[in-house]
């Protein structure tokens, strides 16, 4: 049934049961999202990283116990056994299989986290928060238990926290474009922004008096806030170049801003 | 036409910083194992105890008020299944439920004590605690729950809980309620409605101040500070 399907894309629609029944939807080249077919939840399938199916035997299984934290062992299906395993691997100090693990656990974290509710912009973060936590709380995790229940129990107190904060901060602050455009600075003080002027006159200065190659990693590193990586790439100079030209910049501005003020 | 997803490398950095000098960890007891831990010290620290308490007079007063058994009874249960719930919610994927665990113990333990308020109209001739007896009861809670606390910190320190301030409240609930168990073996008197309500200032004290500290505890780990950029 699932071997004819062609390329699915999970998005962010989560899984829906029914009755036993896990309706899954797809969307390929011409729809955009359409109910095409029904697939029953216990249909073995291969393992594929993060893919929908995937997702969806992950839920299934993750469905049929109200308490996560008592999976037995036998009820895990392969994939969540192979989690187990990658994760008790991790445990011992396997840095590939932890890797492979927690790529494995970011599409199932962004589908409970948007079941849940976590607006698609803040997806990325709840992502971020369960990785750190799985990470943190890794010697708690029991191999002998369901890995994709721990995994949803975490995602999903780390949505609420998540809704719960935005949910405060969406209390307290106010979007008033308007408002803030008119209201009043009372502490402005125009000799302050000519004090400013004048300083970012004499970093200028300072910094197009420095050599080509510090200016430029000022340029990369400071200005433009790129990485060492990044700026690397851009200019085609080594990472140690970078350091000690900026370096050398650094330590020349701050002598000639400190000469003339 | 294949069903498999392309690898999602959207977080990799993230993941390379999380993993970079990964150390092997060894998997945590299980909960019930980690709470019989802590009770056997408070059972040792008892027996410790024991050695210069008036255990004569212990059986004594007793004998003479068996329903005080009913109240050091259920303080004992109620640290008994507080400690268990401590260390199940540090577990990051408890329920929440666990907290309701030591609570019918925790209600029997007050309903039992507050009995003693009635005693000086029940037992006319029964001998109440004054208030400087009472005060020694603050003290020997208090002086109890240090250690007691210390070391339950320090072991669901070693869990990650999600639920900081339950979990440090439950917890406060296990170190009280064990110190007050102890306290009968230093308690000369009988409960009265004085001692009784300096008990329940002690051991709300201890549940406040471990909850507050608990808190922090584990807010003080789940902060961090995400560094985007490749070093």
């Amino acid at each position: 049934m699932q071997s004819g399907l062609p390329s699915v894309t999970f998005g962010s629609m989560p899984p829906k049961t029914n009755k036993g029944r896990i309706f899954c939807c797809r969307m390929d080249e011409r729809a955009t999202s359409q109910m095409l077919t029904v697939a029953e939840y216990a249909v073995p399938f291969p393992y594929s990283g993060g893919s929908p199916h995937d997702m969806v035997a992950a839920y299934s299984g993750m469905r049929s116990s109200r308490s996560m934290a008592t999976v037995e062992p036998h009820k895990m299906t392969a994939d969540d056994a192979r989690r187990s395993a990658l994760m008790a691997a991790a445990q011992s100090g396997d840095k590939a299989a932890y890797q492979t693990l927690l790529r494995d656990c970011v599409p199932l974290i962004r589908a409970i986290a948007r079941r849940k509710g976590v607006d698609i912009s803040q997806v990325e973060d709840v992502v971020q928060e369960v990785l750190l936590t799985i990470h943190r709380a890794r010697q708690t995790y029991d191999p002998t238990r369901s890995f994709t229940a721990w995994l949803r129990v975490i995602a999903e107190r780390r949505a609420i926290d998540l809704l719960r904060q935005s949910g405060r901060r969406g209390s307290r602050e106010l979007y008033a474009p308007v408002a803030f455009e008119n209201y009043a600075d009372e502490t402005a003080d125009p000799a302050v922004g000519l004090n400013q002027s004048d300083d970012a006159g004499r970093v200028s200065e300072a910094l197009a008096s420095l050599p080509p190659r510090q200016r430029e990693a000022v340029q990369q590193l400071i200005l433009k806030d790129q990485s060492l990586a990044e700026a690397s790439a851009a200019t085609s100079r080594s990472k140690g170049s970078l350091k000690v030209n900026l370096h050398r910049a650094l330590k020349a501005l701050r002598g000639s801003v400190e000469r003339e003020g | 036409m294949s069903n498999v997803s392309p690898p999602d490398h959207s977080h990799d950095q993230f993941i390379e910083g999380l993993t970079s000098g990964l150390q092997p960890v060894k998997p945590l007891p299980p909960a019930g194992r980690r709470a019989m831990i802590w009770l056997g010290f408070v059972v040792a620290a008892g027996l410790a105890l024991s050695l210069i308490a008036d255990l004569h007079a212990f059986a004594h007063r007793f004998m003479a008020s068996p329903d005080m058994w009913l109240s050091m009874t259920a303080s004992a249960l109620t640290a008994v299944f507080a400690a268990i719930a401590a260390f199940k919610l540090s577990l990051p994927d408890s329920p929440r439920a666990w907290a309701w665990l030591p609570v019918p113990a925790a209600v029997v333990w007050v309903v039992a004590s507050g009995l003693g308020c009635l005693r000086n109209y029940i037992l006319p001739d029964t001998h109440v605690a004054p208030l400087t007896g009472t005060m020694d009861c603050l003290v020997i809670i208090v002086a109890l729950s240090v250690p007691f606390s210390l070391l339950m910190f320090a072991m669901l320190r070693e869990a990650f809980s999600l639920l900081p301030a339950l979990t440090a409240t439950v917890a406060g609930l296990a170190v009280a309620s064990a110190s007050a168990t102890l306290l009968n073996l230093f308690h000369p008197f009988d409960a009265a409605a004085v001692d009784f309500l300096m008990h329940a200032f002690a051991v709300a004290l201890v549940i406040v101040v471990c909850r507050v500290v608990g808190r922090q505890l584990w807010t003080s780990i789940n902060i961090y500070v995400v560094d985007r950029r490749p070093q």
